[in-house]
């Protein structure tokens, strides 16, 4: 393994030299340019296949290793290294990045032929990979930092990258400019945290923090950090995650974000970007297993975002909003897991795997589908596609039936396990099995609805809805081999490394072995209820979107379609629960700048221009009265003179 | 020295007191006359007044150089002033800056009672005088020449340069920068020339009627039709309305005009 | 009779030509003024020199009459100017400093 740890860096290094090429060389590289960025991102792929394999040959427990390579600051009591961290946590994200990050950049060869600023464009996607990559690599929370801030400018560039400063783009700029502010406020949590732990530990590498949480085994007492610092840490890395990955209660950026090209969104809005929060909690583990609290509440925001999305997606007539609604309730499902301590990271971050194949296929085969539509976008004008886009059709299929659940596509080995992980009794408070569980099978089904929908309303119907002009027409091998790609991961990456606990094997030795718990249903019963309401909720949909004609205006339907339409009304919620306050607070603030303090300082100037009108009258510009004016000086002088000292010499 | 100290004689005293009195009547002639000239001669009366009384305190040079000086070349220089500004330009003595006369009159009074009894409560020492009877004394000009160019040379260097600047900056502020091209005999003739279709004539206007009865620059030529010409009499006396009208023309004088033009 | 009387002449003379300046409009009487008050003080050096027998006094007579000498050719070139321009010689009507 040491012999190839040197190559680390490379994988940073790659996509960052490549962005920085498409970014300085300006106009010289528009003609090679976007194979550039393609072939940056492959070799950072072919670097990260090449340590995995190592370290797949690598023992278990030799499996975690700190590349130190530099000292980056040293300040005070602080000392940051510039360190890589490889273990298979870290690697499980580096393929799944450069991986679908490499086919994206494919797809996008094709996707953004026609726009004149491809190579920014590439170079963009660049920038991303290199700051996601240093995310999921750094050996510290402060170098995570710098890509966790990475991703975000580079998922604002690319929100808004169609945003001409023309009014009909304004939309791009306003999401761009909502997902960097709401990704802010996330930040504040991780720069807390990080603070907290430095106060605490003195460092923030991961090497010195995590184990101080759990202390040297012989008891809490003997952690460095308490249980109440615990909780706040973990609920600011919380805070953290939720920013970066749209989980309620900071969860309105996303679906704006869709204002991006469509493979930003499947490659930063649904595989790989928004998934850093959980790879976040996951990394944090222990700190969440010190503090229970904090766990309780990454439960409950996961369970809350789940249905949310889920409910959202419902309502959606927009393709790309639904899948966002769908990454957000489907990210929910990881939180979820996260917080369940060790039986739930490693099910987590399986999840999240088999989530960035199949999301990244149905958004790269939404692409196709707009593509083919003229950038149509909204599904009630789709229907009956599925005998022109036949490529689309079954990979998007694919990712349908993962996304669902069935088996054996991937998002059943995946999902699966969460739900069985949900249902599993917590010491003393029993309710929490029930409630969690009861929630992830619920928005299983609800899940099963909206996919189904989406799909059937795309693809199905036998009277198309098209507006007219239409010629939908497959993409060029470029984009649908990409598709092909993702849709037999969709089908198959669940199986091949679900059965017999491959992936949870895999990363043991990260998040540690997980003790066998029974749930409060068997395992059998819990998979045959899901399934039962998944088929159920497919049935539903398929009743409704397919064998029903869909009307190309949408109904007014119930308060709860219309609620989901307008998002459950989160916008709204923010504007009057924060927007509205902090508009209050900085109006508080104007007025008592302006009329008390500007106004206590106006006195003085006030004072002074008084005075100097009354003085301006002395100069009144007749010579006359300033020599009056120095004669009678004098006089007063020639007296005072006369009467203090005249007086007293005359004696 | 004369230890004795100074003893003013009592023909001094009496130039005194017959020449400070008028000293001050004139003075006040320069607050109080409306005339310009005649605040100049009262100024003038002072200071030949004032160079007595410097002669008379043992004081000959200054004397001199003062009725030189002051009332020669100052004074003159006022006169010049004076008549370039228009002698005749009386000052109005209303006031015009509210409250002036009373702050000035209030000012004056003060600085002369301030003054004067400084004057007045100051404990002198005895008079010493300047040996004025001896011709050997300190009073004469080469004496004061002593002074003047041995211990004050510089400052009397200083002055000469003060004085250069000041005339050559009287030079400069007097001067008058030509704005247009000066006027000769050609310029004027083209202009005139280039002014007749304005109705300018080239020739002299004819000159006023002159009669057997009536020999004035007021009354207007007559033309070879028996009207008046009017360009006749001076400009300023038609605008001033005092022109008068010719007297009647008989009509046997008339004979030769004919019918037609009679009564046009 | 007593020297100081010539002071008190002086200050009398002074105080005159102090009301002169103050009370009248016509530039060149005010500057008379100017004149008569440099005079007295001329008087008083004059009559102090004498009380002390100090020449000095009367020097400075003399660099006062000189500098006044000066002092009066730059003033009515002003004065000159100025009537030029505004054609009045009123110091009331020279107020462009008014505030």
């Amino acid at each position: 393994m040491n012999d190839v740890i040197g190559l680390a860096p490379w994988l940073i290094g790659f996509p960052l030299i490549g962005a920085a090429i498409l970014l300085l060389g300006g106009k010289a590289t528009d003609r090679w340019g976007h194979w550039l960025g393609v072939l940056a991102s492959a070799a950072s792929g072919v670097v990260g296949f090449i340590l995995m394999f190592r370290m797949i040959g690598t023992p278990a427990e030799e499996r975690s290793i700190d590349h130190h390579l530099w000292t980056w600051l040293s300040a005070g009591g602080l000392d940051v290294d510039l360190g890589i961290r490889l273990d298979p946590l870290s690697l499980t994200f580096v393929m799944l990045v450069t991986f679908v990050g490499t086919l994206i950049h494919v797809y996008s060869v094709a996707y953004m032929d026609h726009d004149p600023h491809r190579r920014r464009f590439f170079a963009y996607l660049n920038l991303f990979v290199a700051a996601m990559l240093t995310l999921v690599l750094a050996d510290s929370y402060l170098l995570l930092f710098v890509g966790w801030e990475g991703v975000g400018l580079a998922s604002y560039l690319l929100i808004g990258f169609w945003d001409t400063g023309r009014p009909s783009a304004r939309e791009n700029a306003v999401a761009a400019k909502k997902a960097f502010v709401m990704n802010r406020i996330g930040d504040m949590g991780l720069i807390a945290a990080m603070a907290l732990m430095f106060s605490a530990v003195g460092s923030v590498r991961f090497a010195d923090v995590l184990p101080a949480v759990a202390g040297d085994g012989t008891g809490p007492a003997s952690a460095l950090i308490s249980t109440g610092t615990a909780t706040a840490i973990g609920l600011c890395l919380l805070l953290a995650a939720c920013g970066k990955s749209a989980q309620f209660p900071l969860q309105a950026w996303l679906g704006d974000a869709m204002a991006g090209p469509t493979p930003v969104s499947a490659l930063i809005h649904a595989a790989t970007m928004v998934t850093a929060g959980v790879y976040l909690m996951v990394r944090s583990g222990p700190i969440l297993e010190a503090a229970p609290t904090a766990q309780l509440v990454v439960v409950i925001v996961g369970a809350v975002t789940l249905l949310f999305g889920a409910v959202v997606g419902t309502a959606k007539d927009d393709i790309k909003k639904a899948l966002a609604a769908s990454t957000m309730s489907q990210i929910g499902y990881m939180m979820l897991a996260a917080g369940l301590g060790p039986a739930g990271y490693a099910f987590a971050i399986f999840h999240l795997l088999t989530h960035g194949f199949f999301k990244a296929g149905l958004f790269l085969g939404a692409g196709s589908v707009m593509h083919a539509m003229s950038d149509q976008t909204d599904m009630r004008r789709f229907g009956g596609l599925s005998r022109f886009l036949p490529i689309t059709w079954i990979t998007m299929g694919l990712g349908w039936l993962a996304i669902l659940g069935i088996p054996p596509f991937s998002g059943f080995w995946s999902k699966d396990g969460i739900i069985e992980a949900a249902f599993i009794p917590v010491e003393g408070q029993p309710w929490r099995a029930w409630v969690f569980g009861t929630v992830a099978v619920l928005g299983a089904a609800i899940t099963a609805f909206y996919m189904t929908r989406l799909f059937f309303m795309t693809f199905g119907g036998r009277r198309p809805r098209w507006t007219e002009g239409q010629h939908p027409h497959e993409g060029s091998p470029l984009m649908w081999w990409p598709l092909v790609f993702l849709g037999v991961g969709s089908a198959a990456l669940g199986a091949v490394l679900g059965i017999g606990g491959t992936f949870t094997t895999w990363l043991e030795p990260v998040v540690g072995q997980a003790e066998h718990h029974e749930p409060v249903l068997p395992v059998p019963v819990i998979i045959t209820v899901t399934l039962v309401v998944v088929v159920l909720g497919a049935l539903l949909a398929f009743r409704m979107y397919a064998v029903q004609l869909v009307p190309e205006e949408a109904p007014r339907g119930s308060v709860l379609t219309r609620a989901a339409r307008r998002d459950l009304y989160q916008d709204a919620a923010n504007e009057t629960l924060v927007v509205l306050p902090a508009h209050g607070v900085a109006r508080l603030v104007q007025v008592g700048d302006r009329d008390v303090v500007d106004r206590g300082w106006g006195v003085l100037p006030q004072a002074v221009s008084w005075f100097g009108a009354v003085f301006r009258k002395a100069q009144s510009g007749y010579v006359r009265s300033y020599a009056a004016g120095m004669a009678g000086g004098v006089l007063v002088i020639a007296a005072v003179a006369w009467l203090v000292v005249g007086l007293g010499g005359a004696q | 020295m004369n230890p004795a100290g100074l003893v003013i004689s009592t023909g001094e005293t009496v130039l005194f007191w017959v020449i400070a009195p008028l000293m001050v009547l004139a003075a006040l002639g320069l607050l109080f006359v409306k005339r310009a000239v005649h605040a100049a001669m009262c100024l003038v009366f002072v200071m030949v007044s004032m160079a007595v009384l410097y002669i008379a305190q043992e004081a000959p040079f200054l004397g001199v150089v003062q009725v030189v000086v002051y009332t020669g070349a100052v004074m003159m220089l006022f006169l010049f002033v004076l008549m370039l500004v228009g002698v005749d330009a009386s000052d109005s003595l209303t006031e015009t800056i509210r409250g002036q006369r009373w702050i000035g009159l209030l000012i004056g009074l003060g600085l002369a009672v301030v003054l004067g009894s400084v004057v007045a409560r100051a404990a002198f020492p005895p008079a010493v005088g300047l040996n004025g009877g001896d011709p050997g004394g300190v009073a004469n000009p080469q004496a004061l020449a002593r002074v003047l160019f041995g211990d004050y040379v510089v400052a009397m260097e200083a002055v000469g340069v003060l004085l250069v600047t000041a005339a050559v900056g009287a030079l400069v502020l007097t001067h008058r920068r030509r704005l247009t091209p000066k006027q000769n005999q050609r310029s004027v003739a083209d202009a005139r020339i280039k002014a007749l279709p304005d109705g300018v004539v080239l020739t002299p206007l004819p000159s006023p009627g002159v009669y057997a009865r009536s020999n004035a620059m007021d009354t207007p030529a007559l033309g070879p039709d028996g009207e008046q010409v009017p360009q006749s009499v001076s400009r300023v006396l038609r605008i001033r309305g005092q022109e008068r009208p010719a007297p009647h023309v008989p009509a046997d004088e008339l004979v030769h005009t004919p019918e037609s033009e009679r009564d046009a | 009779m007593d020297i100081t009387n010539y002071v008190v002449l002086a200050a009398a003379l002074f105080a005159i030509g102090a009301t002169t300046v103050l009370l009248r409009r016509n530039a060149i009487v005010v500057f008379m003024g100017v004149e008569l008050m440099l005079n007295a003080t001329n008087l008083a050096f004059v009559t102090f020199a004498r009380l002390h027998g100090d020449l000095t006094g009367q020097v400075l007579a003399f660099f006062v009459m000189v500098v006044a000498a000066a002092e009066v050719v730059v003033g009515l070139a002003i004065i000159v100017t100025i009537f030029r321009t505004r054609r009045s010689a009123s110091v009331d009507d020279v107020n462009l400093l008014k505030g």
